[in-house]
């Protein structure tokens, strides 16, 4: 199969398709409408189904139960959407069921508007829901990579049985590109021999709950989560390094600010600054690694964001106070332009460095 | 002289004691839930989902695979299973607060898209396991941990009658109101569980029997004064029938 030329929305749902994703439940919001509608279309050629639900809630609730019987499902939503699913997500942590649940993220707070915005990090990486709990957190920066990505996260579910997040901000869910569905890499996962498929006498009966009444035996379980996440951190992370070996400063970006980011740093070059980046495509786990090898070495990072500054918390944290870190961000869905990240470098980079920190 | 067996428990319950407190009618309902799947054999292709308030244990006590959902949600997640599963059986066991009250999304939901579930709703016209508050389908004068002096129609509203409401959707197929006050209507309510069952065996349609139960424990009444409290106040308010037969209608 040779490229075809679609929109991101559409590659996340066929990616989804060709990586065995079979069930869909889901619920319109702008701007992931499109995702939706594929799946609708697409889902019936398969022998899979899609449903359409009466919320985002319900969406998520349905997909907890179709994860309960061990096949590949989905639901994607955009930020409102997305804080109505976080009940359900916690339930999926707690329970153990894996699943892939789409972000592409839109102005916030509130109804916000229906612009590009990177502004759910937190909400992503931090938790969302109640209790204690990481979810791994994919941000592709193509629609080559949705590609990727999208297979990978439902590896990810199976394998550690969590849900997983995909995360993109709007000008990626409606962007087109060509994009090209290889081969799918098959990777080994364990068998679903917790599923509850009704015991058909083949053994003793299966229950999926998060419900643990005694408190040692809560912090058990939580304990157990808690290791899986730490196997999370050790194998999981992803990130891509541009330009950074001679740099005397670096960039942080991940998703579509990243590309922006990186024609900046094209421009920068040409004028003789050594500027690199660092482009978390995990952003949880978040990729401490690069920062640990190139800390020490640089004068200071740069950490560009769709947002009032979410990432740049993580970036701070890696760092360490072994050097300075500096944020430029946009938000309410204004998107950062390469002239407006150039002179963000030229301020730190060129000596006089800015009285703010943010660009409002 | 040989022994003969002229009773045994259903093999649809596990042997685990229930956390009911003495005179709830929990106990039965979950029996004759258990007896009606032994009774149609169909335990093993069974996946029941538990929801949250007094019946949030349930899948400790129900002899076949079960998955626990959130509050209110347990038809959403029942949809997920039946959608995926569809020639297994699935059930949702839900009280009065859960279904009625943050849920009644999910079920008014779940039966106009008629999914092929059974939901047991099992009304006691209060919040038992948050320790006795109002429900939707708290009667008018009922007192409760947050209508002290009543509730009062013109604070607290109306009850809902959720047989009613959703009989009103062309997705239900057989809706049901029955009482756990007296072995007659306990024979009922067995008899109402069982063409519920069938009726999703049948690829009908949604199913639900609602249950008249008691709470004596938040009702502040013994076990006897609450069954003549279903009788006296409940029945009067959530009259018994069939609200919904679309076989019989056939």
């Amino acid at each position: 199969m040779g490229k075809v030329l679609m929109k991101g929305n559409e590659v996340i749902a066929e990616a989804a398709v060709q990586a065995g994703c079979k069930y869909f439940f889901g619920y319109p919001i702008t701007p992931q409408s499109e995702l939706v509608a594929y799946m609708a279309r697409r889902l019936p050629e398969v022998g899979g189904l899609f449903l359409q639900a009466e919320s985002e809630i319900a969406a998520i609730n349905m997909v907890y139960g179709a994860a309960g019987t061990g096949v590949r499902v989905m639901t994607s939503s955009s930020s409102p959407g997305f804080s109505l699913k976080q009940e359900g997500i916690s339930y999926l942590v707690g329970s153990e069921l894996p699943a892939v649940v789409v972000n592409i993220v839109r102005g916030g707070p509130g109804l916000g508007n229906i612009q590009p915005a990177q502004s759910d990090y937190f909400q992503v990486t931090k938790g969302g829901g109640h209790g204690d709990y990481n979810i791994p957190v994919l941000a592709p920066a193509s629609l080559q990579e949705i590609v990727e990505l999208t297979n990978e996260a439902f590896d990810i579910a199976d394998r550690y049985r969590t849900p997983v997040i995909l995360m993109g901000d709007g000008m990626l869910g409606q962007m087109m590109e060509p994009v090209e569905f290889g081969e799918r890499t098959h990777s080994e996962l364990p068998e679903k021999n917790w599923a509850t498929t009704g015991t058909r006498g083949d053994g003793p009966r299966r229950i999926i709950t998060s419900l643990e009444l005694n408190a040692q035996s809560l912090e058990t379980r939580n304990a157990a989560l808690q290791k899986k996440f730490a196997r999370i951190k050790e194998n999981e992370v992803r990130y891509e390094t541009y330009q950074t070996d001679d740099a005397d400063y670096i960039m942080v970006a991940f998703g579509t600010v990243a590309r922006i980011t990186m024609n900046a740093i094209s421009k920068a070059r040409q004028e003789g600054i050594k500027v690199g980046l660092i482009r978390p495509i995990s952003l949880w786990p978040f990729p401490e690694k690069p920062f640990l090898e190139t800390r020490d070495v640089v004068k200071g990072y740069i950490s560009v964001e769709m947002s009032a500054g979410q990432m740049v918390e993580d970036v701070r944290l890696a760092v360490n106070g072994h050097a300075e870190v500096d944020f430029y961000g946009r938000t309410g869905g204004v998107v950062p332009t390469q002239e407006e990240i150039y002179q963000k470098i030229l301020s730190v980079a060129g000596g006089s460095r800015y009285e703010h920190e943010n660009s409002f | 002289m040989s022994m003969k067996t002229v009773f045994k428990k259903t093999t649809g319950l596990t042997d685990n004691p229930t956390h009911y407190c003495p005179g709830c009618t929990h106990g039965i309902i979950h029996r004759l839930v258990g007896e009606v799947l032994e009774e149609m054999d169909i335990l093993e292709e069974t996946i029941g989902v538990a929801s949250v308030g007094c019946s949030v244990l349930s899948y400790e006590y129900f002899n076949c695979d079960m998955t626990q959902a959130a509050h209110g949600r347990a038809p959403a997640v029942a949809t997920g299973v039946k959608r995926v599963l569809p020639d297994r059986f699935v059930f949702t066991y839900q009280g009065d607060g859960d279904l009625a009250s943050i849920g009644i999304s999910e079920v008014i939901h779940a039966a106009a898209r008629g999914e092929k579930i059974t939901v047991i709703f099992v009304n006691n016209a209060i919040y038992g396991m948050t320790g006795g508050q109002m429900a939707p389908t708290t009667l008018i004068g009922q007192k409760t941990a947050t209508t002290p002096f009543g509730r009062d129609e013109s604070i607290q509203g109306l009850p809902i009658k959720v047989c009613e409401m959703l009989s009103t959707l062309d997705g239900a197929a057989y809706i049901e109101r029955v009482s756990a006050h007296d072995v007659q209507h306990i024979q009922k309510a067995k008899r109402a569980i069982r063409r519920a069952f069938e009726t999703q065996k049948k690829g009908l349609g949604f199913s639900m029997v609602e249950i008249l139960s008691t709470c004596p424990t938040n009702w502040g009444l013994d076990p006897y004064e609450s069954l003549e409290w279903i009788k006296d106040n409940m029945i009067p308010a959530y009259p018994l029938g069939v609200y919904k037969n679309k076989e019989g209608a056939e």
